[in-house]
């Protein structure tokens, strides 16, 4: 059996022996069809709490919210179609392109405050929510490349850590910890499962325990101050805790079926802040209850069961930690938002999936998603040399 | 060196775990879902319905107050007040350049307006003009059309049509202060004014009203979004003075230029049928807000027009003292009427000498021509052998030295001394020269012109504690209770009293009532406000007159009427007017009369009733 190694040195494209062919029905039939109506299921959630948000009106948010979705559908078919092996080869120059930006962000937005966007008429581009799947991407082929036994390698693990760290470090200076913590979680998750030595983990998290006080003392201060408001939100009722303090109270106010749609007082009565936004998942438990959040959580949870199916059903390295990483991406948005608005987790800016309002993040998912249909598509394809 | 099948179980165990601990986290999130929405959800409720609603008052219409005769004495006018909306207005300086076309806006106005604007929600009316006249207001609400965000309301002001001579009787209103504040929300209005002074001040509470609630849903900025639910309150309680507007003019004009209090009681239900102090004020200057010079003129006027002097000011009652000295004396059995004594005009106890304001001294009295002719050194034998304690309890008994527990503001309680209140108030014992100086109404002694006749009351309405009242209830007051004190002796001192004038030596005989059928009796009283010293005694007493103003001597009368069946007790102050037969007597005959002429004690109820709505039905309109 022949070895193949890859590293980032080996990065020019690896001619890989040509696929077998699949007709067109069977492509069509391997989209998982499920994933797809739940994504969308949770999206048209999404249109409805955002038509409540907006006062009982598709202005301004729901309405843009469904064109968004619905282009971004079209855009999650083309990537599913597009064939897994020309996403493999465009990994590098994707993850290139995004931290271009990033780097372009950080140059122009220096000295403005927080500026995550590139303004391009249409939508303001956020390079940051961009770079969450072309990590994704990269680390799929990097550790796909060093093959099974090659995640350990330290010139496999190194650029692997290095391609996390660059754009993590760059976010951190935005500064949007959310999307920085995010970013590092999934790519360690996909290091995980491309089978990286469990003493690794702990001694990383033995070192992360330890740099928290210098990371600390790298934070901004009102990135500081969520953290404190978030251990203690009744140490600033009225600043900086009044977000939390607020959205537990439409959340708790809710009750187990909600106010009813459109009838939820907190939100509507603008106590609420940014109910259409990091805190529509507020809004939806106070005006659909208990029952509506556990229906959204469960819609969530269904999402990432498809996608791990996809993972376990494809016959590639690349295909199963493609769609792992996209899965827990997207796990980790519902995760942090939806602890974010509980109480549980700071106020960090990350905004609920195909609920919140916002551009950038939902089409960073959709293209998630799609990959994560290319693979399901070709599944079959093992994308090795020696393997036909 | 793993094969693929060995890479994929190893991916499968791991993304287990990983969906493991996915699982578990959206296990916990669910928990603590339930834990917000479903175990704490009460509490959040709470706090959200804290959060949305919030009670809005209203101040309801002040109560009116009407005179014994359904005439007004203090009501609510209409008036009117221009606002600007900054929110509906958009631009709040051209808004306020074309309201200035219509209605003068001036320059320091307009900074006010605008600091306001600046510092409030847009959605919240700024006062441009208070109390507009109606043309102007008129031609506002003429162009409304063309001032978005300029609204014209009305508001009410209290308006008080009696003016100075009504002000200690029913006082005036103003804006809360700190320590008004008592938790009613009412109190939390801007433009609610409170009572505070006279009947305003005592009946507050029932004048006031309940506020109206509205319970309204406001956003997190605090505009009203909708109303909830509405409670209307209740607006104040009309109230029914005792006094006769009239014969209140009347005393507070028959003073003039001098300072003092006349008080007139109903004898039998303690009606206050006027009550005037002299200097007094305009009570509708405080309607609207006082400016700063006038209330600076008011409060540091050394007469002190703002103190109500028949229930707050303290004088030595001087010789209108003596009937009390009398009764107890007869009342524990040290003499009786008949008995008498000599004075040569001094009296001497020890080293002391004590003179009779007759130098020459009224040779041989008993009571009636003691009272009547107010021979000092009777007075010093008998209070000298009654104690000072016996007599300070009798005089107690008369509603002296306590308040007289009258529905006003700042009643002071005046004072009678006794052994007790010496030791602790100087730490010293009684001296028996200190009994003597009492049994004249001097020394220690100190009562207010409301104590005063509220005494005469209880002298000629068979000896009975009327209580005096500024309000008339619903009901009559129960009959007061009895002093006991018997009847013979009431009438001894009664007798005095129509001595004083009518006898021919009777201190204030050019000062009774010629008709017969109105005649009074009366006691005069010259109070002095400094000791006169053994040396100025020797040259020879200066005149009063001759004195500053403050070192003269208070004048004062006390009297009834009529003398055969009495309804009428008066009690007259004159600061330092000297002889109380020549300032307070003329003026408590004056107004005995008047009272008696005007049958200003009669009680209408059915009248009064009907002027009382008409009044109302007016003020409404």
């Amino acid at each position: 059996m022949q070895r193949w190694r890859g590293s980032i040195a080996a990065a020019r494209p690896t001619p890989l022996p040509p696929m077998r062919p699949v007709d067109m029905a069977t492509r069509i039939a391997r989209v998982d069809w499920l994933l797809v109506l739940t994504v969308s299921a949770i999206a048209g959630i999404g249109a409805a709490m955002l038509y409540s948000a907006g006062g009982g009106s598709a202005t301004p948010w729901a309405g843009r919210h469904g064109v968004r979705y619905a282009v971004g559908l079209v855009i999650m078919l083309v990537l599913a179609f597009g064939g897994l092996r020309r996403w493999y080869s465009l990994a590098y120059l994707g993850y290139g392109a995004c931290f271009l930006l990033l780097v372009v962000v950080e140059v122009a937005g220096s000295g403005s405050g927080a500026t995550r966007w590139i303004d391009l008429g249409v939508m303001r581009l956020q390079p940051s929510e961009l770079m969450k799947i072309a990590l994704v991407l990269a680390l799929a082929r990097l550790l796909h490349e060093a093959g099974p036994d090659g995640a350990d390698r330290l010139h496999v693990l190194g650029p692997a850590l290095l391609l996390i760290a660059a754009p993590a470090m760059l976010v951190l200076k935005q500064p949007d910890l959310g999307t920085a913590v995010l970013l590092c979680a999934g790519g360690v998750a996909i290091l995980f499962l491309a089978g990286v030595a469990w003493w690794k983990f702990g001694i990383a998290a033995a070192l992360a325990a330890g740099a928290a006080p210098i990371a600390w003392s790298f934070l901004h201060d009102y990135q500081r101050a969520r953290v404190l408001t978030f251990m203690e939100p009744e140490r600033d009722p009225l600043g900086a805790g009044y977000h939390i303090i607020q959205s537990m109270i439409a959340l708790g106010s809710g009750g187990t079926f909600g106010k009813g749609w459109l009838q939820g007082t907190q939100s509507h009565l603008s106590f609420l802040p940014e109910k259409h936004t990091d805190f529509v998942f507020t809004m939806l438990g106070e005006e659909l209850g208990l029952a509506g959040g556990l229906f959204v959580l469960a819609l969530f949870a269904l999402l990432i069961a498809r996608i791990y199916r996809i993972a376990f059903l494809s016959e590639s390295r690349f295909g199963r930690l493609l769609a792992l990483g996209v899965g827990t991406t997207l796990f980790l948005y519902v995760a942090i938002n939806v602890s974010m608005v509980m109480g549980l987790a700071p106020v960090v800016g990350v905004p609920l999936p195909f609920i919140s309002y916002g551009g950038t993040a939902m089409l960073t998912l959709q293209l998630g998603l799609g990959l994560a249909l290319a693979v399901a598509v070709d599944r079959s394809d093992p994308m090795e040399k020696n393997r036909r | 060196m793993s094969s693929p099948q060995e890479d994929r179980r190893r991916f499968g165990r791991r993304a287990f775990l990983l969906a493991a601990g996915k699982g578990l986290l959206f296990a916990g999130l669910s928990a603590r879902m339930y834990q917000l929405q479903v175990i704490h959800g009460d509490k959040y409720e709470t706090l959200a319905e804290d959060n949305r609603i919030n009670v809005k008052y209203f101040a309801p219409r002040r109560g009116v107050i009407f005179d014994r005769f359904g005439r007004p004495l203090a009501e609510n006018k209409r008036s009117y007040r221009v606002l600007i909306t900054p929110e509906a207005a958009r631009d709040l300086n051209a808004a306020l350049d074309r309201l200035h076309a219509i209605v003068p806006v001036p320059p320091e106005e307009r900074e006010r307006i605008l600091r306001q604007a600046k510092r409030n929600a847009k959605f919240i009316p700024i006062a441009t003009h208070d109390q507009l006249d109606w043309d102007a207001i008129a031609r506002v609400a003429a162009h409304t059309p063309e001032l978005p965000g300029v609204d014209v309301v009305e508001t009410s002001r209290r308006v008080y049509p009696e003016a100075e001579s009504s002000a200690h009787v029913v006082g005036y209103v103003g804006p809360v202060a700190k320590e008004d504040l008592t938790g009613d929300p009412i109190l939390g209005l801007p433009d609610l004014r409170i009572g505070k002074g006279g009947v305003e001040r005592s009946h507050d509470l029932a004048l006031r009203g309940r506020a109206a609630e509205a319970k309204v849903e406001v956003n997190a900025i605090g505009r009203v979004v909708r109303e909830l639910e509405r409670d209307p309150g209740a607006v104040g309680a009309v109230l029914t003075s005792t006094v006769d507007a009239e014969l209140q003019r009347f005393c507070q004009n028959r003073m003039g230029e001098q300072t003092g209090a006349v008080v007139v009681l109903n004898i039998h239900n303690g009606d206050v049928l006027a009550m005037a102090s002299n200097p007094t004020y305009d009570p509708n200057l405080f309607s609207h807000g006082i400016t700063d010079d006038e209330w600076r003129a008011l409060s540091t006027n050394p007469l002190a027009p703002m103190n109500n002097k028949a229930v707050s000011g303290q004088y030595a009652p001087g010789s209108t003292f003596k009937m009390v000295v009398a009764l107890s004396a007869l009342e524990h059995g040290i003499v009786s009427s008949k008995k008498a004594f000599f004075c040569s005009g001094v009296h001497k106890v020890g080293k002391g000498r004590f003179h009779c304001w007759r130098r020459g001294g009224h040779g041989w009295v008993a009571m009636h021509d003691a009272i009547a002719q107010s021979c000092d050194v009777y007075f010093y034998e008998i209070a000298r052998k009654i104690g000072i304690n016996r007599l300070a309890e009798t005089a107690r008994r008369f509603g002296l030295g306590v308040p007289t527990g009258i529905d006003l503001p700042a009643e002071s309680s005046g004072l009678i001394p006794d052994k007790p209140w010496k030791k602790t108030r100087f730490k010293d014992p009684w001296q028996i020269g200190e009994t003597l100086i009492a049994g004249i109404g001097q020394g220690f002694v100190l009562t207010t012109p409301m104590q005063l006749a509220v005494m005469t009351a209880r002298m000629v309405n068979g000896g009975r504690a009327v209580t005096p009242r500024m309000v008339r209830g619903e009901a009559d007051p129960p009959t007061p209770p009895d002093l006991g004190f018997p009847s013979s002796h009431l009438a001894a001192v009664a007798r005095g009293m129509r001595g004083v004038m009518s006898d021919s030596l009777g201190t204030a005989r050019e000062a009774q009532i010629p008709s017969r059928a109105l005649r009074m009796g009366g006691k005069t009283g010259t109070s002095q406000v400094r000791r006169i010293t053994r040396e100025e005694r020797r040259k020879g007493v200066r005149k009063n007159e001759d004195l500053p103003r403050k070192e003269r001597d208070h004048s004062l009368f006390v009297g009834y009427a009529p003398l055969n069946a009495p309804r009428y007790a008066v009690a007259v102050v004159i600061e330092h007017g000297g002889s109380g037969s020549k300032k307070a007597a003329p003026i408590g005959r004056d107004v005995l009369l008047e009272a008696q002429t005007r049958e200003s004690a009669e009680w209408h109820g059915g009248a009064v009733q009907s002027a009382i709505e008409a009044a109302i039905k007016r003020e409404r309109g």
